[in-house]
């Protein structure tokens, strides 16, 4: 059952931001900003939290939970040390993503080279 | 050549895309990229004895690895090209976004080339996920605590 909803949750998001690029001006780019910033939005109070109970891993592939990631990291660490957690815990979950991506993209750069 | 007879010839021979059809195919791309995500958190979890938070940890960079070793070995802009947002949205167009910036700027340099222009593309997804958050958390310290 978990796969069917991480299936229907993955493609929804991806089926949405296709109209929306296909139907107005804006970049790929615009549109994982506004994903980011809406997965945000939705952790406030915990909402993507029970989108993740529910779809598993179909909710953490969208750039969406990288949104989610960051303020739900940022939020533990407030629950500590109050509003300057803010600032410290902000990588906190993230950190292996984004370390791994700029990791693997340099490496791959130095040693492929570009095929155009 | 008039510039209205220009155009319809145009029109004529462009090629033609089907939004529904894009809609579709990237509806099912990205659901497939979602299903293997799962599959893989599963699969972590059974191998490697680990919480399911660990394993969707393992599963990011499994996919980031992907996305960025097809980019670098070339056929995943024709991916792209095909599926759209259904590889784009998914944390593998994040991976890919970094990889080719990486790539098309290896030439100027390694600190002015792929230093300077890695972020280029997948700069705005982390600082306005940083504000986003930023913000976001300040208002639920204010409400909720």
């Amino acid at each position: 059952m978990i796969f069917i909803n991480s299936f229907l949750f993955a493609g929804a998001i991806c089926c949405i931001s296709q109209i929306i690029l296909d139907n107005t001006k804006l970049t790929p780019g615009h549109i994982t900003s506004i994903l980011v910033v809406l997965g945000s939005f939705l952790d406030i109070f915990n909402i993507y939290d029970k989108i993740v109970e529910v779809v598993g891993g179909g909710a953490m592939v969208p750039i969406t939970s990288f949104g989610h990631l960051l303020i739900h990291g940022a939020l533990a660490k407030a629950s500590s040390m109050g509003p300057l957690g803010i600032v410290m815990g902000m990588f906190d979950l993230t950190a292996s993503g984004i370390t791994a991506a700029i990791i693997f993209s340099f490496v791959f750069a130095v040693i492929f080279k570009p095929k155009n | 050549m008039k510039n209205e007879k220009y155009e319809n010839i145009v029109k004529k021979y462009a090629a033609k895309e089907s939004r529904v059809s894009n809609a579709v195919i990237a509806f099912i791309v990205g659901g497939l990229v979602g299903v293997l995500g799962e599959a893989l958190i599963e699969f972590f979890c059974f191998k490697f004895h680990v919480s399911r938070n660990e394993a969707s940890t393992f599963m990011i960079i499994t996919l980031i690895f992907i996305g960025s070793l097809c980019t670098a070995l070339g056929f995943f802009d024709k991916l792209v090209s095909f599926a759209r947002c259904g590889l784009l949205i998914p944390i593998t167009g994040f991976a890919h976004s970094m990889t080719s910036a990486a790539l098309d700027f290896r030439k100027e340099g390694l600190v002015t080339g792929i230093g300077a222009n890695m972020f280029k593309l997948a700069g705005t997804v982390i600082i306005y996920g940083v504000v986003s958050a930023w913000f976001f958390g300040t208002i639920r310290l204010l409400i909720g605590g």
